[in-house]
């Protein structure tokens, strides 16, 4: 690995550090976006480059120093010319990513999570990466590859190893699919872009407000809070500058909906948000895109461009006077808490992205401390058609608590997975039947933090009145152990966890802890004791949903699936964590020796 | 005529503006607190002070007192979460009371104490965690830091320098402090600051100046922190005054 002091930053470099500060205005609130830039160019931000930005934006370096060290794609130290990320969803561990790592590893000589001596290349995991319908996936430098096999792990080696530029890679490595396999009135609408505006700008602000009211839309982020409810309060709020979010932060694992919708529906997401912001008098929206779809950023600002260039942007839109409204999209950088509407709004601000304590809620302080509507992206796109097609047509559609339809992201044991779009009130058994499944054990609706639903309860609904979901369905078929299972998920949690609040950043590694204890076969009935102490602490003293329900994937399978914890339990009563012969790990790895009179036999 | 709400069966008057902590402490109601300190914003992040209000768990600390609320917060249910949040957090540090100089002066040991906290709980952590002893004057010794941020907010908001900082995510999440080298001594740090006295435990410690009150007149030796806390709180909200716990630290 390079030392630090071996990268200096030239003149030229100095220099283009200088332009990327001016062209976010010196705006310190633009920090994230600013370090965003400065990997890119430089594959970390080294400690000369944190000195320069800190002096041109006038802030202390310790503050860049605290900002990019809580984003995962971020780095502060050199991290190798190509940053190989395995998505470490349980899909991707279903179709094969640990052997492929272990073999790209092998490959390049390379042990996970460090950096090769001639600082070439470091390979390490991340959070699910939004491709679990192709998988298994990796991102290098940040775009994504899919479809990965031990064919293709070789050829990137290879590429690695001849230090080809990434855009010399083939093409068809960072292909992705939209595999829609089921539409319905959102992924088969037929309308030209600014179509819903045309007639919103007519109808007006209150009007638009009342149809979305009326039309019973929720969320579609999985919270499920009215959507006319929250335009009408953020309309009413006091502020200088009122603001329209839209939450593209989608991490929740095994969900990719959001993906596709920008993909293919890009005009209508911008369509809903730019009548959000007549709603509630925004002249200023944001897109706040996950870092993991970064190659979607050009694709969005053609678009973004299209529509100022058709005056569907920009000031006086559609010739309405006083209605100026224009979007800025900001990428995330790998860190799944920003999809929390506050933790989102404070990633916007270029700080940390914790959630704030609430209330107030952003409705009355939220971007800047003014008044800001949040919605998901899919959200957007139903508002749009609700307003398009009329408050009574719209809530004709799905159940009489949740109108309109979803999206599901379905992913893990079946023939074809991909985008399905249902009215609400769909049964999870239909929706097995139409993406091929069979033998299924049970399916994970809405990501880890969700539920686990068994064989027994296929006959319930995705709806507000059942099983709410942002729309991940992963399914798992009578192959799988539930237990790993959750062990992939409490793992998730864990990573990340912000850390704020004691519960969540001690509790979620403690119980990591405890699941690999049981993983390793070290388990007792103590342990499970333990998984109850734990959830009574997370659940009740968490300063967010993170920490409310890290617990919920391993409680759900203890009940649905005992067994499988049972049966690698230790028939003790109690085991003490600490594995002799696990601590002689290092010891082996430094002599190179693995044989037995390198092990302590264990003693019961 | 002030608003009240009810605090396990207490009625508490309580100006508008002030959280459930600020007027529980005003009205002489303990409600035990490790990252709270009455002369910064309340910042929410322990959760030792989580309540019950009606029938719903949240920090005290940062929730909006309103009229009419009914808040339980001595009851078992609670003080059994609270005592698992100490224990985590002594797990997660490395804590070893007897040789540690900031011993009998210390929120995190006091309330251990008086919450009686009888045993570990948790497995340790045992984290990985250098000492910074470059400044001449000052030793910092993260082993004992529980991340309350309140040398960060003293540093930033009365000292105006900026200090310290959080940095990494999760249980990685640790304090740094503003300079190139990363070590204290190429800070702008000053023996005076504000930022010297309001660590709550043995981090930010004065050098040569250890044990230098013998076993029985340190702060918690005399009183419970439930007692003391409330002797410094009614004091600053009425005169804005310097916080007892801090002076006794220095």
């Amino acid at each position: 690995m390079l030392p630090d002091n071996e990268t200096r930053i030239n003149d030229s470099a100095e220099l283009w550090l200088d332009q990327a500060v001016t062209r976010y205005e010196s705006d310190s609130s633009r920090l994230l976006q600013i370090l965003h830039e400065v990997q890119e160019r430089f594959g970390h931000i080294s400690q000369q480059a944190t000195g320069i930005l800190a002096e041109k934006l006038d802030i202390p370096r310790a503050r860049i120093e605290s900002v990019a060290s809580f984003y995962s794609f971020l780095h502060l130290k050199p991290h190798g010319e190509y940053r190989v990320l395995f998505s470490d969803n349980i899909t991707d561990r279903m179709l094969g990513s640990e052997a492929l790592m272990e073999q790209m590893c092998q490959l390049l000589w390379l042990q996970p999570g460090k950096v090769s001596e001639d600082g070439l290349v470091s390979i390490n995991t991340t959070s699910c990466t939004g491709m679990c319908d192709q998988g298994p996936a990796m991102l290098v430098n940040g775009r994504a590859i899919t479809r990965l096999s031990h064919q293709r792990v070789q050829e990137i080696a290879q590429l690695i190893r001849n230090r080809t530029p990434l855009a010399d890679w083939p093409a068809d490595f960072f292909r992705v699919e939209d595999n829609i396999r089921r539409s319905g009135l959102l992924l088969g609408n037929t309308l030209a872009y600014g179509e819903v505006l045309h007639a919103a700008v007519t109808a007006g602000a209150q009007q638009i407000v009342e149809v979305v009211k009326a039309s019973g839309l929720r969320g579609r982020g999985g919270a499920g809070f009215p959507t006319g409810q929250k335009w009408e309060a953020c309309r009413n709020a006091p502020g200088k500058e009122h603001y329209v979010v839209c939450n593209a932060d989608e991490g929740e694992p095994g969900t990719f909906k959001d993906r596709v919708l920008l993909t293919r529906q890009a005009d209508l997401v911008f369509e809903g948000m730019t009548l959000c912001a007549l709603a509630v008098g925004a002249s200023k929206g944001f897109l706040y895109l996950r870092g993991e779809y970064r190659y979607l950023l050009e694709p969005l600002h053609a678009v973004l461009q299209r529509r100022r260039d058709s005056n569907l942007l920009g000031i006086s839109i559609l010739g309405k006077p006083g209605f100026d409204f224009d979007i800025e999209i900001h990428l995330g950088a790998g860190a799944y808490i920003c999809g929390e509407e506050s933790a989102l709004i404070e990633s916007l601000e270029g700080k940390r992205g914790v959630p704030r304590s609430r209330p107030p809620f952003p409705v009355t302080h939220g971007y800047m401390q003014q008044p800001t509507a949040v919605d998901n992206v899919e959200t957007f796109c139903q508002a749009a058609l609700a307003v398009q097609m009329g408050a009574e047509k719209y809530r004709a559609i799905g159940t009489e608590k949740s109108s309109g339809s979803k999206l599901v992201s379905v992913s893990g044991d079946c023939a074809y997975p991909g985008i399905y779009e249902y009215p609400f009130g769909v049964t999870v058994r239909e929706i097995l039947q139409d993406c091929g499944a069979v033998n299924t054990r049970a399916v994970q609706i809405s990501g880890p933090s969700g539920v686990c639903v068994p064989e027994n309860e296929f006959n319930r609904k995705l709806g507000f009145e059942d099983l709410p979901t942002a729309g991940a369905f992963m399914v798992f078929d009578d192959s799988r152990d539930m237990f790993e299972v959750a062990r992939n998920y409490v793992h998730f949690f864990a990573h990340e966890s912000c850390g704020f609040c004691t519960p969540c950043r001690v509790g979620t590694s403690m119980l990591k802890q405890t699941m690999d204890k049981i993983a390793n076969g070290h388990g007792t009935k103590h342990d499970l004791r333990e998984i109850d102490k734990l959830d009574r602490v997370l659940q009740n003293t968490s300063h967010c949903g993170l920490g409310r329900t890290a617990c919920n994937p391993v409680l759900h399978t203890l009940k649905h699936f005992r067994p499988a914890y049972e049966n690698r339990l230790k028939s003790l009563d109690f085991k003490p964590a600490f594995d002799l012969d696990g601590s002689l790990a290092r010891a082996r790895q430094m002599t190179g020796r693995d044989d037995a009179g390198a092990h302590l036999k264990e003693t019961e | 005529m002030s608003d009240t709400f009810q605090l396990d069966g207490a009625v508490v008057p309580f100006e508008p503006g002030q959280t459930v902590m600020q007027a529980a402490l005003a009205a002489g109601h303990y409600i035990p607190h490790l990252c709270y300190h009455p002369e910064f914003k309340p910042h929410g992040s322990c959760k030792l002070c989580t309540v019950k209000v009606n029938g719903r768990t949240i920090a005290s600390c940062t929730m909006p007192a309103e009229a009419g609320l009914n808040v339980e917060s001595n009851i078992e249910e609670l003080n059994a979460l609270r005592r698992a949040l100490v224990q985590m957090l002594f797990a997660e540090g490395n804590h070893f009371c007897p040789s540690c100089e900031k011993s009998g002066n210390c929120v995190l040991q006091a309330l251990g104490y008086d919450l009686e906290v009888h045993a570990t709980g948790f497995r340790h952590l045992y984290p990985d965690r250098p000492l910074d002893a470059s400044h001449p004057d000052i030793l910092l010794d993260f082993n004992r830091c529980v991340l309350c941020e309140l040398c960060v907010r003293a540093s930033s908001e009365v000292d105006g320098k900026n200090v310290f900082a959080l940095a990494g995510r999760g249980i990685t999440k640790h304090l740094i402090v503003n300079s190139e080298s990363g070590l204290l001594k190429d800070t702008n740090i000053a023996l005076t600051d504000k930022a010297m006295e309001v660590c709550p435990v043995g981090v930010i410690l004065k050098k040569r100046v250890g044990f230098s009150q013998p076993i029985g007149e340190r702060r918690y030796d005399q009183r419970p922190i439930s007692a003391q806390a409330l002797d410094d709180a009614p004091r600053l909200s009425g005169s804005g005054g310097s916080c007892p716990a801090c002076e006794d630290a220095s």
